[in-house]
């Protein structure tokens, strides 16, 4: 099993959840997030006082998938994401040792 | 009414022919009443108009200039300022009452107008002031003795105790504002002597508020971490919300202080309309130009630039000068409010001084020059020949104000301080005053 969190622009959520049940993926979990990388942050002026905010506001998708279909997920939120511009985001992959679906005890797999 | 002269300048022709042709009337048909009839009477039109017009200028300070003023401080402080407008709206509402109407307008001196008219003693249903019920003008004005003091808020945003706040207020009103409004409008006042025109409270209102707004940021401090800590307005839609009820209510404000619905009244309203939306593109533009974007805040404040320039003019120009105040308002407030404050580094939360001060004196000095019949206006002050002689007036009343306004703030200010201390505690500020001076929150969410 992998945990795949994907750091993605807002506006993209939508299509890529589209996406991403499309191929069959049951859920997900999401949250707002803040942070920069590469595209670092932008300024504001109110009234001649200029604030730098470092923070970006993004959104970040935790989708927990079978390890045969990574390569797939991967690509697909890829697709879906890809704006090509600076600050499209970052996906992160990690094994993961266990899973629990909490209704029925049921384990690995076949809590998916 | 109260020393508006140039109103007289204008209606003084068709005012004396009627009264002319009526006296021959009474004479020809009731030899013997005439003299009675002659005195003045009240006038429906205009009894109508301003009871309008003093709904809109309360309208000015709730909800307008308490949303303005809320969206641009931090959430932790949104319910201090609201809380901040709304006490003082009840406060000033009973010292008025009590004696400030009094002071202002009890009778006749040069500098206070006694306390003839505590508990408005004699006002009752059939006291006239002009052409309109007493009680109609004491609550018109009325209304404006509580929008000064809460454009002072501003200034000191986000870190007065509440309960400095309302002692200073209270004192405030009662020896810089109601004496200053006396000078001008009052009966006998000493400026409104010397022909100065303040149609609707540049000096009164707008000048007085500002400088003291000033010398309060001053005698407070900035706030913890001005200005190299981030301090954006928390929620600029309820700003654009109180800008553009500001906008409304200054009909009220302005055309209203014709004290009549008459062709003065008509020309208020339009050269209002005309200087406000001139001084936004104004800020908006310069903004462009220094900053690469047209901000909403921007034009925003420039709206209210332009609101509080024509103020003293209002009566007294036409569109024309309009225009240029309105052009001369939102460029000048916009250096005011943003390369000047940087330069100097006060902390004048939220701009008092930079809108409110210098648009009333751009107005004031400006309202001096395009008063002038030549120009469009509608004449100089009683007894003043030239825009030289309208300006010198018009400069003395703007020292005049800020000199006294000035001084008697700073001591009030500093006995305030030393009786009860005029800032909150580090802690508090941070917490923000919502929580430590109200135990509430604005957002659940």
């Amino acid at each position: 099993m992998k945990k795949i969190e994907a750091i993605i622009k807002p506006f993209k959520l939508e299509e890529v959840k589209e996406a991403l049940t499309d191929i069959g993926v049951q859920g997900m979990t999401v949250t707002e997030v803040k942070g920069f990388g590469r595209q670092k942050g932008h300024k504001e002026i109110y009234r001649g006082a200029e604030y730098t905010v470092d923070f970006l506001p993004k959104v970040k998708i935790e989708v927990v998938v079978s390890s045969n279909q990574l390569d797939q997920v991967v690509e697909t939120i890829i697709r879906s994401a890809k704006t090509g511009t600076i600050g499209d985001g970052k996906i992160f992959v990690t094994d993961l040792t266990e899973m629990i679906r909490i209704r029925t005890g049921e384990k690995g797999d076949s809590a998916l | 009414m109260f020393n508006f002269p140039f109103q007289k300048t204008m209606t003084r022709g068709f005012k004396l022919e009627k009264i002319f042709l009526w006296l021959i009337f009474m004479i020809i048909f009731f030899p013997g009443s005439a003299i009675a009839q002659e005195e003045a009477q009240i006038s429906a039109g205009d009894t109508a108009w301003m009871l309008t017009a003093t709904a809109l200028v309360l309208f000015m300070t709730i909800p307008g200039l308490s949303l303005f003023y809320a969206g641009m401080v931090r959430s932790k402080n949104v319910l201090s300022v609201l809380m901040q407008c709304f006490a003082i709206t009840s406060l000033m509402t009973v010292l008025w009452v009590i004696y400030g109407y009094s002071i202002a307008f009890g009778g006749e001196g040069a500098y206070w107008g006694g306390l003839s008219k505590m508990f408005l003693k004699g006002i009752g249903v059939d006291t006239l002031s002009g052409t309109i019920p007493e009680t109609v003008f004491m609550t018109f004005q009325m209304t404006f003795a509580i929008i000064t003091p809460a454009l002072i808020v501003g200034a000191f945003a986000e870190r007065m105790k509440f309960s400095a706040m309302l002692v200073f207020m209270a004192i405030w009103l009662t020896i810089v504002y109601a004496p200053i409004t006396h000078w001008v409008w009052g009966e006998g006042g000493w400026l409104g002597g010397k022909g100065i025109l303040d149609f609707a409270g540049g000096t009164v209102v707008h000048i007085n508020a500002g400088i003291a707004g000033l010398v309060a940021a001053l005698v407070l401090g900035k706030r913890k971490g001005y200005p190299n800590t981030a301090m954006p307005p928390h929620n600029l839609t309820l700003t654009v919300v109180g800008a553009s009820m500001l906008w409304v209510g200054w009909f009220g404000f302005n055309a209203g202080s014709e004290l009549a619905a008459d062709g003065v009244a008509g020309m208020a309203m339009a050269v209002t309309q005309i200087a406000t939306a001139t001084a936004a593109l104004g800020w908006m533009f310069s903004e462009w130009l220094a900053h690469g974007k047209p901000s909403v805040l921007g034009i925003a404040s420039g709206a209210v630039a332009g609101l509080v320039a024509i103020t003293p003019a209002s009566g007294a120009v036409g569109p024309m000068g309009a225009l240029i105040i309105g052009a001369v308002a939102g460029v000048g407030c916009f250096i005011a409010a943003t390369k000047i404050k940087r330069a100097l580094g006060y902390d004048d939360s939220l701009d008092v001084f930079g809108v409110h001060a210098i648009g009333g004196i751009i107005g004031a000095i400006l309202t001096g020059v395009f008063c002038a019949e030549s120009l469009g206006g509608a004449g100089f002050g009683d007894g003043i020949s030239g825009i030289g002689g309208q300006v010198v007036v018009q400069f003395t009343g703007v020292m005049a104000t800020i000199i006294y306004t000035g001084i008697v703030s700073l001591i009030i200010l500093k006995v305030v301080d030393v009786i009860m201390g005029l800032r909150v505690s580090e802690e508090e500020e941070t917490e923000g005053l919502d929580i430590s001076q109200h135990q509430e929150k604005g957002y659940i969410l």
